[in-house]
């Protein structure tokens, strides 16, 4: 095709990060931006409980908000044994939340928009409430996949669908967060590309014309605030009901 | 037609069918909104507890439509 083209899913190629010492570590891009977003909760965690102040600070403010936020959520989710899973739920939700964010600023690389990623992160999830599961019912948790009420003679049939249900989790746990972010981030690109295209095509009036498109990827920065937050929300909130599942077996 | 550009033909055809999956989300994603409006209207003091069940379910569905996405994208892209 002459002139520009739009390249959809260029910007998720991995590329070295930090320099000759990244590439003999196999440091990618991706990794930086886990990096990154640890050391800003961790940062922002430091700087916003150093004050203890009675009345928050603005940072204090915000540090307290999401530690409510997902405090109730866990709560709320899985009951009083809620609190011993607080830390995990915490960090996931932070992780991929940071993750998200720093991944809508431009040059900066979306490490949740890799399937690689959210399904390590999903896989997790799975293996950790399967186990919670297994420590807290031993091999009672083998009757979670039988429904209760149901006659004897359909049991042949639900069983294999419980299972198969409880196995798919973590590939529409990983796939959602997954598929979100990457769609956001090509529509992004799409757009972005139409504009060139605009303007190698039509010449000035085509760079006029491009103002729409640009006005959709302003409209579209929006949404993707909103999904970045969601998609966190979501995967931390599933999370809680697989450990509700684990600990109450329904 | 040569192979290698009906093949190219088959893949764009291909894409834009899986992107009819969208059109269930649609419809979910209608379907929820809608019914939070009129349970709004019968009942606003619920609202904010609703809410956060709207959104929830939301995800859920637009997750639905991004899957059909995923397959388009994977079709165009992925597959050789």
């Amino acid at each position: 095709m002459a002139g520009p083209s739009i390249d959809a899913l260029g910007q998720f190629s991995l590329t070295t990060g930090l320099g000759p010492i990244g590439r003999a570590l196999n440091f990618t891009n991706s990794n930086e931006a886990m990096l990154a977003a640890a050391v800003i909760i961790v940062v922002l965690f430091a700087i916003g409980l150093k004050a203890k102040a009675l009345v928050p600070g603005r940072i204090q403010a915000l540090v307290e908000v999401l530690y409510e936020f997902v405090h109730r959520m866990c709560v709320d989710t899985i009951g009083e044994e809620g609190k011993r899973f607080f830390p995990l739920v915490f960090t996931i939700f932070s992780f991929i939340l940071l993750g998200n964010l720093i991944g809508l600023f431009p040059y900066f690389f979306a490490f949740t928009s890799h399937i690689a990623v959210t399904l390590a992160l999903a896989l997790f999830v799975f293996v950790f409430s399967t186990g919670v599961g297994f420590y807290t019912h031993g091999f009672g948790f083998l009757k979670f996949f039988v429904p209760e009420g149901v006659p004897g003679w359909l049991l042949p049939l639900l069983i294999p669908i419980e299972i198969i249900s409880y196995l798919s989790r973590p590939v529409s746990l990983s796939v959602r967060l997954f598929a979100n972010m990457t769609a956001g981030h090509v529509m992004w690109e799409v757009f972005a590309g139409f504009m060139l295209l605009l303007t190698a095509g039509l010449g000035v009036f085509g760079a006029i014309a491009s103002i729409v498109p640009l006005g959709l990827n302003v409209a579209l920065a929006a949404l993707e605030l909103l999904v970045a937050g969601l998609q966190a929300y979501v995967f931390a909130i599933l999370t809680c009901l697989y450990l509700h599942d684990a600990v109450h077996m329904h | 037609m040569d192979p290698h550009s009906a093949a190219l033909l088959a893949k764009d055809i291909g894409a834009g069918l899986a992107t009819i999956g969208v059109a269930g989300a649609g419809v979910g994603i209608g379907n929820l909104f809608g019914s939070f409006v009129s349970s709004v209207g019968r009942n606003p003091a619920a609202r904010d507890a609703m809410f956060r069940d709207v959104l929830l379910g939301f995800a859920l569905t637009e997750a639905v439509a991004l899957y059909a996405l995923v397959i388009a994208l994977v079709i165009l892209f992925a597959a050789s």
